[in-house]
């Protein structure tokens, strides 16, 4: 740790000095390297506003609901790698900061919550707007502070981000009492920190490397599984160095979309509950799977004692109680994930040197065929109306690999996933384990905040955009000129789907005849946005390239889509991945018919 | 299922036996018992904490410890390498024709009776798991009026402390 940016948060001298807690907060965040704070002051957080107002390094950006905070800060920090930061008063300010901190915590985002508490006095005796957020925290953090002494204040912030951005990165909350904030300390910067109980483990161990080098060149079906630790890692480029090295089939998970290009000739797409079948059956039918930053989430395995039955497993992870968590791993690799790809790469050439390489020839033939009789499509509606799958395809063809893509939960993300073409790591950007509704606005904002000269699109569903798109006005307002792809099938698309599919097309309250209500137009123009509306297929390319035009404020394009279409490939939830269906009734034949 | 004894070194800070608890029960893990006190370093606790799971939820539960920041080392002692220790009061109903009997029953196991009344003796026991429960069997018979039990307390036998480097710990790094 250095410190190197301590300024002017209202007193001019630097380590020594006597300050307020809240003086000590900023400045310490300051230190910590923070350029933004998404926040919404309140009676408890009062006193950190007022030095915040002085400070030239950290812009505080006031949202309109504490969670769309959460989820901006994580949109920051997908977008950026950078610890994003969130702040909000005690009680509900706190409580509504948890959604967005508990998906931080599932999907590893390095992310700082700061919230104030009601005066050390009064904890305990359930005090106006107070909230036990520590306690509600614990288990959806990765570590969390009560801080009542303003002397601890740097202390806690310097180990907050710390512990945020380092290892398996998560969430850390830190939450300070009002009184604390107020009362003056000598403000300190801790040079060194002390975390006796905190040594993530980042040098794979030698001996594990080279036998997951031999097993890769002795299997004949092996596939690279790739999650979304690749990308946390920054792992990319050495991920790209195996594939080459290697010729090795690739499959990127939900989280991982975006570490491996689309476009490579030896990616299969994603795996999982809507993956394509020859990523689907790469992992099924391997004789080795490679998880490289993946946790073999139910939504990849499907049923899990059915899971590629023959498949050895090298699991490499930064978090040890990841490995053996849900499938047995015959290696087990604790590290960072780059640190081993390079070194494993090292000795992957060194066997070749001597002339032992591996053989998949077989193999690809097999995924090749796949790939060939499976390809991910879908039908176009007869009746002429728009089909959701059309309208991303077409803006992923059109907006491109080089800008960054947020989803929303539901169908509308699993067909982000399926038909953007992604290239570049940190460009997609959703949330997976947690699975909220609701991500896609605040956190095309957050990455926006963090990437100024990049175009940043929210690809939303009706349903998860009514959830949080009240940050509309906090883009217009800040200039903070997002676009968002409204994918408007009136409808809670997913859950409709598995309506059609599990309860006999008994539609139970997952129409929002959103077509009628609200009109997405007048409500972006309400917001100071461009509302643009779009329902045939010949507008699509037109409307996309219209909103692209723009750029002086942020863009709603409401594309009107019809809300019978459906997201296939499908595992059912529950059933084994043997059972995919490409579409309805339609299960592929894993033999090759030649 | 088998019982598994774990001691765990942890930072003597506010909250973390909550946060060993609620690992526990976010888990699916049960405690059967557990024991928390300080050690000869200042500033950590030690907490014996005995569960029954089989081997592989055990690894589970020792990686999700470690994970916490406050926990410093976790080693699973085995009742063969460690002295085990509880203590448990009992009062058992005894009146001028059972006390001498119960008394020698107290003798036999090692016992001593802290406090006497006309219709009950406390008694003070201390063993592993295995004693308490058949000085318990035996004294069942006179009537229990009350019992309370500690957690398990633990120490591996030998020279070597848990601080030691040579003691392995259990599954930092898998």
């Amino acid at each position: 740790m250095s410190s190197t940016t301590g300024t002017d948060t209202g007193t001019t001298s630097s380590d020594g000095a006597t300050l307020t807690g809240a003086q000590s907060l900023i400045r310490s965040l300051e230190h910590a390297g923070a350029e933004v704070v998404f926040g919404i002051p309140g009676g408890a957080i009062l006193p950190a506003y007022d030095p915040l107002m002085d400070s030239s390094i950290v812009r505080h950006i006031l949202v309109r609901h504490e969670q769309a905070a959460g989820h901006a800060a994580e949109g920051y920090a997908a977008a950026t790698g950078r610890v994003g930061v969130c702040m909000a008063t005690s009680g509900p300010g706190a409580t509504n900061l948890v959604t967005p901190i508990a998906d931080a915590h599932m999907d590893s985002v390095p992310m700082v919550a700061i919230t104030g508490q009601v005066p050390s006095s009064a904890i305990g005796t359930d005090a106006f707007q107070e909230a036990d957020i520590r306690g509600i925290t614990m288990p959806i953090t990765k570590h969390n502070f009560l801080v009542t002494d303003p002397a601890e204040i740097p202390r806690a912030i310097a180990e907050a981000f710390h512990l945020a951005g380092t290892g398996r990165p998560g969430p850390v909350l830190v939450d300070i009492s009002k009184d604390a904030l107020q009362a003056t300390s000598q403000f300190t910067w801790p040079d060194r920190l002390d975390l006796p109980g905190y040594h993530p483990v980042t040098r794979p161990h030698a001996k594990q490397v080279r036998e997951a080098a031999r097993l890769m060149t002795e299997s004949r079906r092996p596939v690279l599984y790739v999650g979304g630790g690749v990308i946390r890692a920054n792992a990319s480029p050495a991920l790209m160095r195996l594939a080459q090295v290697t010729g090795l089939p690739v499959v990127t998970t939900l989280m991982a979309r975006g570490a491996f290009p689309d476009t490579h000739p030896q990616h299969l797409g994603m795996p999982g509950m809507h993956g394509t079948v020859s990523a689907v059956g790469a992992l099924q039918k391997s004789d080795l799977i490679v998880a490289l930053g993946a946790r073999f989430d139910d939504r990849v395995t499907g049923k899990l004692d059915t899971f590629a039955p023959d498949a050895k497993v090298i699991h490499v992870d930064i978090d040890p109680a990841e490995i053996s968590k849900n499938r047995y791993a015959d290696v087990p690799i604790v590290g960072d994930v780059g640190e081993f790809l390079t070194e494993l790469v090292a000795v992957i050439e060194e066997e070749q040197a001597q002339g032992r390489q591996g053989d998949y020839e077989g193999w690809w033939a097999t995924l090749d065929h796949w790939r060939q009789t499976y390809p991910l499509g879908y039908d176009l509606p007869d009746d002429g109306s728009l089909s959701p799958q059309l309208v991303i395809q077409r803006l992923g063809a059109i907006v491109g690999p080089d800008a960054v893509y947020a989803a929303g939960v539901g169908q509308h993300q699993m067909w982000a996933a399926q038909f953007v073409e992604y290239e570049n790591p940190r460009t997609w950007l959703n949330s997976g384990g947690l699975g909220t509704m609701g991500y896609a606005v605040p956190a095309a904002m957050g990455a926006k905040v963090g990437l100024r000269d990049t175009p940043v699109w929210a690809i939303d569903g009706d349903g998860c955009f009514q959830m949080t798109n009240q940050e509309l006005a906090t883009c217009s307002i800040n200039d903070i000129p997002i676009k968002v792809a409204l994918i408007n099938n009136s409808s809670l698309g997913m859950v409709r789907q598995w309506q059609t599919l599990f309860y006999n097309e008994r539609y139970s309250q997952t129409d929002l005849h959103s077509h009628r209500f609200p009109d997405f137009v007048k409500l972006a123009e309400a917001y100071g946005c461009y509302g643009l509306q779009c329902d045939s297929p010949d507008q699509v390319d037109l409307t996309i390239e219209k909103a692209m035009s723009i750029d002086d404020a942020p863009v709603v394009i409401d594309f009107v889509v019809h809300k019978d279409a459906m997201v296939w490939p499908m595992v059912a939830a529950g059933t084994s991945n043997d059972d995919i269906m490409v579409a309805r009734e339609m299960a592929p034949s894993w033999d090759r018919e030649d | 299922m088998s019982r598994h004894t774990l001691s765990v070194l942890v930072e003597d800070k506010p909250g973390v036996l909550a946060r060993v608890a609620s690992l526990f029960s976010r888990r699916g893990f049960n405690i059967e018992s557990l024991a928390v006190g300080p050690t000869e370093m200042p500033e950590v606790s030690r907490m014996t904490i005995v569960v029954s799971v089989e081997s592989l939820p055990l690894e589970q539960v020792t990686k999700q410890l470690n994970k916490l920041i406050n926990v410093l080392k976790i080693v699973e002692l085995d009742a063969e390498s460690a002295v085990q220790r509880q203590i448990m009061l009992v009062k058992v109903r005894a009146d001028a024709s059972t006390r001498s009997s119960i008394l020698e029953t107290v003798n036999l196991f090692r016992a001593k009776v802290v406090d006497v009344a006309l219709d009950a003796v406390t008694i003070e026991a201390t063993g592993d798991h295995d004693k308490l429960s058949a000085f318990l069997r035996v004294l069942e018979p006179y009537g229990i009026k009350e019992l309370v039990q500690s957690g398990m307390v633990a120490l591996s036998r030998g020279g070597r402390a848990m601080t030691d480097r040579s003691l392995r710990p259990v599954d930092r790094s898998a």
